[in-house]
């Protein structure tokens, strides 16, 4: 059994971010779905960052990780309040039913 | 300073009521451009009296216009003897066109535009007479054609106005064209265009000679050939007169200014401008006796049986001019000019009379509805009557002169075959012209009214403002001809403006050649009023008994119908073709229209694309961010390589 490397991470982390994509554009229901894609697909960065970060014996890396946490944490936040905005005028998070965006 | 003023002030009378006449009101217009006409006629006179009775030529260049390689052309004025004289004549008439237009146009809504048109004509006129080379003649030449055009469709809004007006054009086209070959031949043989130069130049060329179709020609006989052409199709001579009667769709102050006494006659003045060219050219010469003879003829019988009063007065018009042709094809240039001066008086007297009888009988054009209103309009139908006397060459009336002048040089000239045909046609058109006159006056003025109550009741003498320039015309049909035959045959006075043709010696005309004219146009005056002053029943017996030649007659000699069966028709179809063809299925169906086609098409497809959901669009971006890693690296390993 090989020990844990970076490929591992890397695997891991090439899964999740596919995960997060697929979340967007397969996902048909509810927008709060999206923001978790779009989570996942950061905290896949994330892995990947602190992978290399130790790989390359350089904290750049980890300390990159950091400010992605915050600004994820901040991006949740925004988006969960215009979701809550959107849905107290619409009466409806689908995402089917989000179509004005076309001229 | 004088000179640029008299051939510039109604640039700028054009200008004012062209620019500024729709917002001020319609007299504004009117006062801009008669005040800036006035101007002109001063500045011509004291022209005249410098020029032509100084004795002074007289050149002003004014700038440069074309300059490539050996070939210039430069704006400019000349004044001599020739010139003065059409500068003159051309204001004074423009003049009284314009007054009486005041008072004849007063009901027209499209004033300030009328006032432009005729000031624009009359600078154009003028750049044409006061050329300095053949490029600036062609310019006011192509000038006067458009005001022509403009002002014969005047009335956009008629039908038929329109299409006389595209005749006019059309048909003048066909006359432009000989000018610009003669242009061009004139450049090939002679390296400018100068008219001072080539006239000095023009003896070394008499050896020169161009080879059309395998024969050799003499350039100068093909040169002046070609400028004969040219000169046809503006002076409306046969073949080429198909427009004139029909430009009476215009208003009549135009016909009096433009289709009478200065437009028409700009072929006449090309010829006599020419004349030392012609001079060299004995065939073309010959050509042009024969045209003019012809014309003056074959206009007179058209004219005797025309209803409509202007009609009349325009294939009259043609019928002069075709004398004017005469005398210059006899080299008698001074005396052509003489007649287109005298010419130029009666005529436009006898347009703006017949003018003011249509505005005093309601817009009535028709002879046949007219009669006995001579007591009603006494003024006019004197006006006319002066007129018709001078047209018709009654003794000490300004006619008289100038036709017999041509008469007297035809006669002179009648030993050879050409001279004897112009002399006998010469003769028969003065009685032509006697009766088609005497029969206008007859039918018109005398006779027992043959309109309707409600016309007559309404008849009555125009204003002051509208007889004023008859007056004036009227004392020009008279005495133009007793006062200008003194200076129109000395050769001092022309200077070397035209070639004089040499003094004849030989025997003096008997008496009875001299005032067989004369007879001729009492004669012809006798018999029109014997058989239209009373009843009709006579004209009407002999219309039946010669039906073939009256039809002949009344339908000009069938020339419209032959164009229309032989030319027009078939260009019309061809045009037809080339549009069914050509524009629609071809040009519209692969170009614009497929170009619109298939823009339309693809937007439609592309717009479907925007679906307006978010899953699509973040589909699209992530398929675009693979696309573009993909390249990066692509890039990236073929560079490694």
């Amino acid at each position: 059994m090989k020990p844990i490397g970076l490929e591992h991470y890397l695997t891991v982390s090439f899964f999740l971010f596919s995960l997060g994509i697929f979340g967007i554009f397969w996902n048909r229901k509810s927008v709060i779905i999206i923001l978790m894609a779009i989570e996942l697909m950061l905290l896949a960065v994330n892995i990947n960052l602190v992978a290399f970060s130790c790989f390359l014996k350089d904290l750049a890396g980890q300390l990159f990780a950091l400010f992605v946490l915050t600004v994820a944490a901040a991006e949740a936040a925004i988006g969960l309040a215009i979701l809550v905005v959107f849905y107290r005028n619409r009466h409806s998070i689908d995402v089917q039913d989000i179509s004005e965006m076309k001229g | 300073m004088i000179y640029l003023l008299t051939i510039f002030s109604p640039l700028f009378g054009f200008l004012l009521a062209g620019v500024l006449g729709q917002k001020y009101s319609a007299r504004f217009s009117q006062i801009a451009t008669c005040t800036f006409m006035l101007f002109s006629v001063i500045g011509a006179i004291s022209i005249f009296n410098e020029v032509a009775l100084g004795g002074v030529t007289i050149d002003i260049p004014l700038m440069k216009w074309i300059e490539v390689g050996a070939f210039r052309a430069q704006w400019g004025l000349r004044f001599d003897t020739l010139n003065a004289i059409m500068v003159m004549i051309v204001t004074l008439i423009s003049f009284l066109v314009h007054i009486y237009s005041i008072g004849y146009m007063r009901h027209d809504p499209c004033i300030p535009r009328f006032m432009a048109y005729l000031s624009f004509f009359t600078f154009m006129m003028l750049i044409l007479v006061t050329a300095y080379d053949f490029i600036q003649l062609f310019f006011g030449w192509e000038g006067v054609g458009l005001a022509s055009y403009l002002l014969i469709g005047f009335w956009y809004d008629r039908q038929t106005a329109n299409a006389a007006a595209l005749k006019a054009f059309i048909v003048n086209r066909v006359g432009d064209l000989g000018l610009i070959l003669g242009m061009g031949a004139i450049y090939f043989v002679f390296g400018t265009l100068e008219f001072k130069e080539i006239f000095i130049l023009a003896p070394s060329k008499l050896n020169v000679c161009f080879s059309v179709g395998g024969y050799s020609f003499p350039c100068i006989e093909i040169i002046c050939f070609l400028l004969l052409i040219g000169a046809m199709g503006k002076s409306a001579q046969l073949g080429l007169h198909i427009w004139l009667p029909d430009a009476m769709e215009g208003p009549t102050p135009v016909s009096a200014l433009i289709h009478a006494a200065t437009m028409v006659t700009a072929g006449v003045f090309l010829i006599v401008k020419c004349s030392p060219l012609y001079q060299h050219a004995p065939i073309t010469s010959d050509i042009m006796t024969v045209v003019g003879a012809t014309t003056a003829f074959f206009a007179g019988t058209i004219a005797l049986t025309q209803n409509d009063i202007k009609r009349v007065i325009a294939y009259s018009t043609c019928s002069q001019l075709g004398y004017m042709f005469f005398a210059a094809g006899l080299s008698a240039y001074n005396i052509a000019i003489f007649h287109l001066v005298t010419h130029a008086f009666f005529k436009a007297l006898l347009f703006l009379g017949a003018g003011a009888v249509i505005h005093s009988m309601s817009d009535e054009q028709d002879m046949r509805s007219m009669g006995g209103i001579w007591r009603l309009v006494p003024v006019s139908y004197l006006m006319m009557l002066i007129g018709s006397i001078a047209l018709a060459g009654i003794p000490y009336f300004s006619g008289y002169y100038s036709k017999d002048a041509i008469l007297e040089t035809a006669w002179h000239a009648s030993g050879t075959p050409v001279g004897a045909y112009a002399y006998i046609l010469g003769m028969i058109s003065t009685f032509l012209t006697a009766f088609y006159s005497w029969r206008l006056l007859c039918l018109t003025f005398t006779g027992k009214p043959r309109a309707n109550e409600m016309v007559m009741s309404h008849v009555h003498e125009v204003g002051f403002v509208m007889l004023v320039p008859l007056f004036i015309l009227a004392s020009g049909a008279i005495f133009s001809g007793y006062f200008g035959v003194g200076y129109f045959s000395q050769k001092i006075f022309w200077g070397n403006s035209l070639i004089m043709p040499e003094e004849i010696l030989g025997e003096h005309p008997r008496l009875i050649i001299e005032i067989l004219p004369t007879l001729l146009g009492m004669s012809g005056i006798a018999l029109a009023y014997l058989l239209y002053a009373w009843t009709f029943s006579w004209p009407l017996f002999f219309s039946e008994k010669f039906r073939f030649i009256y039809q002949l007659f009344f339908h000009k000699w069938y020339i419209d119908e032959f164009y229309d069966r032989m030319i027009v028709s078939k260009i019309l179809g061809l045009g037809a073709r080339f549009w069914q063809l050509g524009d629609i299925k071809l040009i519209d169906k692969w170009g614009p229209d497929g170009i619109s086609r298939l823009v339309l098409q693809m937007s439609n497809r592309s717009s479907q694309l925007q679906t307006g959901y978010l899953f699509n669009y973040a589909y699209a971006m992530v398929w675009g961010v693979v696309g573009l890693v993909v390249w990066f690296i692509l890039k990236s390993k073929i560079k490694g390589l």
